[in-house]
């Protein structure tokens, strides 16, 4: 049943597009006509050692995706076709490939691994390979079997871990293949490609060694094998075997602590003299034993009890030695580090993991390092200035202010003169320094700033001087620049502090944003978000006239865009990403501007002009673009209220095409928050345009394709509209109302260990009550009567999440909103419901003892109005 | 099958404003959406001070132990008895009605003062303490462009375009239709001034279940920026005002019986600053008078004339 395809397969890889077309369309053909043959087809030639690679590995790559995909319904898809074939075909498929591993032809043997670890992903947790483990380590036990064999046995034991979870096989098969892989590692019977191959499986069959960690002896034995693994003669076996220990650290790390001394030798050892990709994951185990305790710290529970996991402050115990090597590797900057964002060296690893060993342990680092800081800040060689600046402002978190604060009071003076450095590393460096000195020790709302008026006259005067320089250093000044505006919001008298400063300021960021003597637009980006911030935390009562005179210069620079020549999809690329930012921009000012009543009215009279921009903006059809115009344009219909009406004819069709993007989700729930203001802005007079609205919000909700994340705001839309245009929301009702349903149920039914799909629930909850809400009280003058066959479901899943006494209180509150809307809107046609639910004293007694302010008022209300369905007669 | 990228955020990590907008964005449209709730509900909330109240009608020595000067010849006990039906009305329904059924509603919804029969506790701290206008006490309601007041009988007083929201037919694109006033006050004849001396409700918002406190000074600082205060002009035929409200401390006491006011004087009123607004008689507010602060010391019914019996405080001790 099988057939030749080879030449297909090699004049797909062809330069010659005709050639290469129509080779592919054959193949199609193919796999659409027959897909059980064409697979065997794929199967038979990546096996036969007597056909070229080339085609041997294309039909290897052709296999693997049509089993798998990124895309989950797309996978979902590929996983039935191939569970519909006939059985014996695809046992001659998995035999074929199972031969190949023994191939001479090590790329063969590399995709076909690969291939099997797919089927084994679909097949196994459906029992339906059993016999794939024991076949694979037959390949290990025999003596006879080649070495090739073993090491690509090894390779796709690794990959089927990887693929599949360990409580798909039993406990003696986990057993039988830890032990094949570690064997596989022992130095004295293998060679070493299976060692390495051996050393990178255990690297995916860590997780399913959770029993094997448990038991000590066998704990022992593995951590042995891995530790002697890092001192093998090949550095790649070595890198691996680290590889190793950066995932223990972070899965075991409780049974770490009897290794953690000879741990410590052997990656004190690596850092020190082995080679950079070694040595970058030793300093990533440090890094990984950090990122541990520092979850322990936060999520520290005093009294916990014996539930939470023991921290054994590893890093505090290393400290002394730890530090030092740290700040060894701080030294071995490469030239040019800082143009290129490919790089990843020693001292950037081992300033991150500094900088991570300061939020562990605190106050105890400052004494470790600022003996380094001040024995190389002055010393001629840029790289000591530079690994001392860095070191100074990788501790700048952690510790407590009052430690910090001495030294950088002393030492701010000297960094801002560094800023003149002749050594644009160092300059860098200091920029990021002092960036983390605003974000960290710049807190004029609390009380605590490095900055006083006195000083912040040369703080501005640097900065803005060093916005010049080369565009990696101006980047960071903006940064800095960011954080020190991010100290002044909501600072009470202080806030007015930067006022003075605020004109040059935005005048030098519109400067670096229109710089083009950099080669990427990343500086343009930083000096229009800290542009953002800046307006975002200024004082409006007295920057109100600043911000208004920036808007015309923001809007011209978003016309111009407009009018650029557009030649290559490059240039289109760029007018987006520039009107992206622009519109950000006009965003941030609409929103600050029309947040007083004094402002408001420059945003009233810049709107025709901004909303054409807007639309101009759309017509140029940019994705990225269309998110945040229509960010902006949601700002702008809050700002405009029922005057946004005029627009609706222009905008409608654009808010349809957001609300159809499937693809990009974060536009289309965008668009659907924009809904949401826009029927607040205009009330009733969003009628005309709900027909549509509502089509396109419930296509959404049924759509398979669009990401979960956008459908509890359409539910929490469904209630704007209601809201807005009362009555009229009849006749959507048969629609949206078994929608609404239909999620509360999969609300009750959700799996509640996964932390992620709690968050989901919550969400989806919250807006499945905000739609109540809606529907209730936009109905509650006119038509209160057609909810009355719905109001039974609605109390039943109040009552189901009552219950769930995980659920948050954001949850809460609109529960008990929806509840009072029940009676309210219902009034003494619910008492019969009512009288049967005793939950809803148990419940509101919950609510009228809680802190929260806003919700025991809520809770008060609800009270009220069921009171109310009881007093009234008749 | 991915290779280990052990790669972290050097130096300062990317900034994502615009993941930043997103989020302020969606704060905001959750405020707003909370705030259009909750408006739809305090118009509600208006309704339950029909509950609150005693469901008894009004008793012709109930209506007689307060002292009105006005005459009012509308009363009739027999329209206040049958309002089982006119119960479960929202304000702004009510707001719509027209004759008996306006009149029975409003008869039920002001505020009552008791006398002053002794010092409550904590007077000088929980209490407020102004001077009351003699005058018609009296609801004034402002919705879908008109004002109107209405006596405490229910009956109307006056209909007229005002500067309250909603009060006037102007064209004040920034208001919605279901904005609307309810204010209690005291009309003043020589004036011909309202005197405010309370808010219920101010532009769709209830405030029957905020403390007095902050209804005073809701009601301070409202009023003022609507014009309400402003002269008589086409769009606005009475002039509203506020009174001064003192803390119930020795000088306040003072400054309230003895101080020179704009309006003739009936006696004290007291209001506890935590209170509710809450309809009919209450303890939380009181009301004094003397031959100083008032003429009126001699009670008289609804009708004006002079009971057989008078009530007597014989003395007042601390």
């Amino acid at each position: 049943m099988s057939f030749e395809i080879t030449q297909f397969l090699l004049s797909a890889q062809l330069a010659d597009a005709k050639v290469r077309t129509e080779a592919e369309g054959n193949l199609r053909q193919f796999q659409e006509q027959n897909l059980p043959s064409f697979l065997l087809s794929l199967s038979v030639e990546l096996s036969n050692n007597e056909k070229p690679i080339e085609s041997r590995k294309l039909a290897g790559i052709v296999l693997k995706n049509s089993l798998d995909a990124k895309d989950a319904t797309r996978k979902e898809h590929l996983v039935q076709q191939w569970v519909a074939i006939d059985i014996s075909i695809k046992s001659q498929i998995k035999d074929f490939l199972l031969k190949t591993l023994g191939s001479s032809a090590a790329e063969a043997r590399h995709t076909s691994a690969q291939v099997v670890a797919k089927i084994a992903s679909i097949e196994i947790p459906r029992k339906e390979w059993p016999e794939l483990i024991g076949s694979l380590l037959v390949n290990m036990t025999q003596q006879d079997r080649p070495t090739s064999l073993k090491q690509a046995t090894l390779e796709t034991l690794g990959y089927v871990c990887e693929e599949i979870s360990h409580q798909d096989l039993e406990q003696d098969e986990v057993n039988s293949v830890l032990t094949a892989v570690v064997q596989g590692m022992t130095v004295t019977e293998n060679i070493p490609e299976v060692r390495l191959a051996a050393t990178r499986a255990l690297y995916n069959a860590l997780d399913f060694a959770q029993t094997n960690f448990e038991n000590e002896m066998e704990r022992n034995y593995i951590m042995k094998v891995i530790c002697e693994t890092t001192t093998a003669k090949e550095a790649e076996i070595r890198q691996a075997a680290f590889e190793c220990l950066v995932s223990i650290a972070s899965t075991y790390y409780g049974v770490l602590e009897p290794y953690m001394q000879t741990i410590f030798e052997l990656t004190s050892n690596a850092v020190k003299g082995d080679d950079d990709f070694v040595s970058l994951q030793a300093i990533e185990f440090w890094s990984s034993i950090c990122d541990e305790e520092v979850e322990l710290q936060d999520f520290e529970v005093p009294e916990s009890g014996d539930s939470s996991p023991p921290h054994f402050c590893f890093i505090e115990k290393a400290l002394s030695s730890l530090v030092p090597m740290l700040l060894e590797t701080l030294l071995k900057q490469e030239e040019d580090q800082d143009q290129d964002d490919g790089i990843w060296n020693l001292s950037m690893a081992g300033g991150t993991c500094l900088g991570l060993v300061a939020r562990t342990v605190g106050d105890a680092i400052v004494p470790l390092v600022m003996p380094f800081v001040e024995a190389n800040i002055l010393k001629t060689d840029w790289r000591s200035r530079e690994a001392a600046t860095y070191a100074f402002g990788s501790i700048l978190e952690g510790p407590s202010i009052e430690k910090l604060a001495p030294m950088v009071h002393a030492g701010l003076d000297f960094l801002l003169n560094a800023m003149r450095d002749e050594n644009s590393h160092v300059k860098d460096t200091t920029a990021w320094t002092l960036s983390r000195v605003f974000e960290l020790l710049h807190t004029p709302s609390t009380g605590f700033s490095v900055i006083s008026p006195a000083n912040l006259q040369r703080v501005v005067g640097v900065l803005l001087e060093s916005i010049k320089d080369a565009s990696h250093v101006a980047e960071k000044v903006c940064g800095a620049i960011y954080y020190l505006a991010q100290g002044y919001e909501d600072a009470g008298t202080s806030s007015s502090f930067l006022t003075p400063y605020l004109m040059d300021i935005i005048s030098c960021l519109i400067a670096t944003a229109d710089r083009t003597d950099c080669s990427d637009s990343k500086l343009r980006s930083s000096a229009y978000e800290t542009l953002n911030e800046v307006v975002r935390c200024s004082n409006l009562i007295e920057t109100s006239h600043i911000i208004s005179h920036l808007l015309p210069v923001i809007m011209n620079k978003l016309g111009q865009t407009v009018e650029l020549q557009i030649v290559s999809s490059d240039d289109r690329e760029k007018q987006g990403d520039l009107q992206a930012l622009l519109c950000g921009v006009l965003q941030v000012i609409i929103q600050k501007l029309s947040s007083t009543d004094e402002t408001k009215p420059v945003i009233m009279q810049a709107a025709d002009q901004m909303m054409i921009l807007f639309l101009k903006v759309f017509a140029c059809r940019s994705s990225t673009v269309h998110e945040e115009a229509m960010l902006a344009i949601g700002a702008l219909a809050y700002a405009t209220g029922p005057d946004f009406g005029k627009y609706m004819p222009e905008f409608y069709k654009y808010l349809e095409m957001g609300l159809q993007n499937f693809e990009e989700y974060q536009v289309c729930g965008i668009s659907v928050g924009v809904v949401g203001d826009i029927c607040r802005a205009l009330d009733d007079k969003v009628l005309p345009y709900c027909d549509g609205i509502m089509t396109h919000l419930l296509k959404d909700l049924s759509s398979g394709e669009l990401h979960r994340s956008v459908k509890p705001p359409i539910f929490s839309c469904f209630g704007d509209v209601a809201l807005a245009i009362g009555e009229h929301f009849e006749k959507y009702l048969p629609y949206a109302i078994p929608m609404m349903q239909g999620a509360s149920e999969i609300c009750a039914q959700m799996d509640n260990s996964d932390e992620e799909m709690v968050e989901y629930g919550n969400q989806l909850r919250r807006s499945i009550f905000e739609a109540y809400s809606g529907i209730l009280q936009g109905f509650k003058n006119s038509k209160p009567d057609l909810m009355l066959p719905h109001a039974s479901h609605v109390l039943q899943f109040i009552e189901l999440v009552s219950r769930d006494t995980e659920r948050e209180e954001s949850v809460t509150k609109a529960a008990v909103a929806v509840l009072g809307d029940l009676a309210d809107a219902l009034g003494s046609n619910v008492q019969i419901l009512f009288k049967d639910r005793s939950f809803c004293t148990e419940f509101l007694g919950e609510c009228l003892q809680s802190d929260d302010e806003q919700l025991k008022e809520t809770a008060t209300w609800t009270q009220g109005m069921i009171g109310r369905v009881f007093s009234v007669c008749g | 099958m991915a290779p280990h990228d052990i790669r972290r955020p050097f130096k300062r990590p990317a900034i994502s404003d615009q993941q930043k907008r997103r989020e302020i964005s969606l704060l905001r449209q959750a405020q707003n959406r909370r705030d259009a709730q909750h408006q739809a509900r305090c118009l509600a909330s208006t309704v339950l001070s029909l509950q609150n109240q005693n469901s008894e009608p009004l008793s012709e020595s109930a209506a007689s132990e307060e002292l009105e000067i006005a005459l009012e010849t509308e009363t009739g006990p027999e329209e206040v008895d049958s309002e089982h039906q006119a119960r479960d009305i929202d304000v702004r329904e009510a707001s719509k009605l027209k004759g008996a059924e306006a009149r029975r509603w409003f008869a039920r919804q002001l505020m009552l003062p008791e006398w002053m029969v002794d010092v409550p506790d904590r007077l000088n701290h929980d209490w407020y303490v102004f001077a009351r206008p003699a005058g018609k006490r009296c609801f004034v309601v402002s919705s879908n462009g008109t004002t109107v007041s209405r006596l405490r009988n229910g009956s109307l007083l006056h209909r007229f375009p005002s500067a309250l929201p909603s009060g006037a037919r102007i064209k004040d694109v920034s208001r919605s239709t279901q904005s609307y006033c309810i204010l209690d006050c005291i009309f003043h004849e020589l004036d011909q001034t309202y005197y405010v001396i309370d808010m219920v409700c101010w532009a769709g918002y209830s405030l029957y279940e905020c403390t007095a406190e902050f209804r005073f000074f809701w009601l301070n600082s409202k009023l003022l920026e609507t014009g309400a205060c402003a002269p008589p002009s086409l769009y606005h035929k009475y002039r509203f005002s506020l009174l001064p409200v003192y803390n119930c401390d020795e000088a306040g006491l003072h400054t309230a019986y003895t101080e020179a006011v704009p309006y003739v004087k009936d006696g004290l009123l007291f209001y506890n600053k935590h209170a509710h607004y809450q309809t009919g008689n209450t303890p939380l507010a009181l009301v004094w008078k003397d031959e100083n602060c008032s003429q009126y010391v001699i009670d008289t019914d609804s009708k004006g004339q002079v009971p057989n019996q008078q009530q007597v405080i014989l003395a007042v001790t601390r």
